[in-house]
C-alpha cells in the first residue's frame, strides 16, 4: 500500500483532523458524548492509520514503543495521583471537592484530571497492543 | 430494521470461512450495534462501540490475520453437542427474564435506587451537563480507576505474551516452539 499516492496523501491530510477530533472528544466530554476512553481510542486510531500507510518503522521513530508503554503506566498514576492529592488536601480519596473552593469547580478539575489519566492509559495501551501485533513476523514469511 | 441487519451480519459471520471476510463482517456488526445504541439514546456507548469495535478491533484482527493466514480450517467435530448446550443455556436465560419487571417501566427498581439522585442532583453537585461523564468520573470514580487499571493490566498481559522475545535473537524457522 506504500506506493499509493492517494492513500498516502489522504492519510497525511486526515491524521491531524483525527487527532484534533480526539482531543475535542476528550475536552468536550463534560458537555457532549465522549471522554477519555473514546478520545484515547481515536488518538490510537490515528497512529494506526499512519502506521498502516507509512509503515511501522516510520511511525515508531516519532511515537516510540517506549513512549507508549510509559503512557500506559503514566495514565494509571495520574488517575491514582488525583486521588492522593485530594487525600493530602484533607478529603476522601477521589473526593474532588477538595480541589477548589467552589465544590463544583473542584469536581470539574477532578473529572478533567482523571479523564486525562484514562486518555493517556487507553492511548498507550491501544498503541502498544497495535505495535506488538503489527511488529511480529508471521510464520509464513 | 437495524436488528434484522444485525442478525443477518451475525448469521453471515457464522457461515463464512474466509477470515478476512469474517473480520470485515465483525466490523460491520459493531457499526450496526453502534447504530442500535444511538437509536436507543445511549450515545456514549455507541461512540465507544464505533471507536473500539468497528475501529481498533478491526485493525488488531487484521494484524492477527497477517500472522495466521486467511483460511479457517474445518472443525473436526459435529456442532450438535455445542448446539444443544447453547439452546439449553439460551432457554434458561430467556426463562430467567420472565421474572424481570417490564422493559422501560419507570417504576422499575433499577430506576429508583441511585438513578434519581444522579439525574436530579448531578448538575447542582458536579456542575457539568453530561450525566454520563459525572457518574463515570465522579460518583463512580473508584470503578473507573479500576477499569483503567484493568486496561493497563491487559496491556501488560499482551506484552508478556507477545514481546517476550524482544531481547533475544529470533529462533531459526522450524525450531521454535511456535510461541
Amino acid at each position: 500500500m506504500r506506493e499509493e499516492v492517494i492513500v498516502r496523501v489522504g492519510a497525511k491530510v486526515l491524521a491531524p483532523f483525527i487527532i484534533t477530533f480526539g482531543l475535542y472528544v476528550h475536552f468536550h466530554g463534560d458537555y457532549s458524548p465522549g471522554g477519555g476512553f473514546q478520545a484515547g481510542v481515536i488518538l490510537a486510531a490515528a497512529i494506526a492509520l499512519l502506521a498502516l500507510v507509512y509503515g511501522l518503522d516510520a511511525v515508531q521513530k516519532v511515537v516510540t514503543p517506549r513512549f507508549v508503554r510509559a503512557c500506559a503506566a503514566l495514565g494509571v498514576i495520574i488517575f491514582a495521583g488525583v486521588g492522593v492529592v485530594t487525600m493530602v488536601l484533607g478529603h476522601n480519596y477521589l473526593g474532588y471537592n477538595a480541589l477548589a473552593h467552589d465544590p463544583r469547580h473542584g469536581q470539574h478539575y477532578g473529572i478533567l484530571g482523571v479523564e486525562l489519566g484514562v486518555l493517556v492509559t487507553v492511548f498507550g495501551v491501544m498503541v502498544t497492543v497495535f505495535y506488538l501485533f503489527a511488529g511480529r513476523r508471521g510464520r509464513t514469511q | 430494521m437495524l436488528l434484522t441487519l444485525l442478525a443477518a451480519a451475525g448469521l453471515a459471520l457464522l457461515r463464512v470461512r474466509n477470515l478476512f471476510a469474517v473480520v470485515m463482517l465483525a466490523g460491520i456488526y459493531s457499526l450496526l450495534s453502534a447504530g442500535l445504541f444511538t437509536v436507543m439514546d445511549a450515545v456514549d456507548v455507541a461512540f465507544t462501540e464505533a471507536a473500539v469495535g468497528a475501529g481498533i478491533s478491526t485493525v488488531l484482527f487484521l494484524g492477527a490475520l497477517a500472522l495466521c493466514g486467511h483460511h479457517e480450517s474445518k472443525p473436526g467435530h459435529t456442532p450438535l453437542l455445542p448446539l444443544i448446550v447453547v439452546l439449553v443455556t439460551g432457554g434458561l436465560l430467556v426463562w430467567g427474564t420472565m421474572d424481570m419487571p417490564g422493559f422501560g417501566d419507570p417504576a422499575n427498581p433499577v430506576h429508583h435506587h441511585v438513578a434519581d439522585h444522579y439525574i436530579e442532583e448531578s448538575y447542582p453537585e458536579i456542575g457539568i451537563p453530561n450525566v454520563v461523564t459525572s457518574v463515570l468520573a465522579s460518583y463512580r470514580g473508584y470503578d473507573t480507576m479500576g477499569e483503567t487499571t484493568v486496561v493497563f493490566a491487559a496491556a501488560v498481559g499482551v506484552m508478556i505474551l507477545l514481546a517476550g522475545r524482544l531481547g533475544r535473537r529470533p529462533q531459526p524457522e522450524g525450531k521454535g516452539d511456535g510461541g
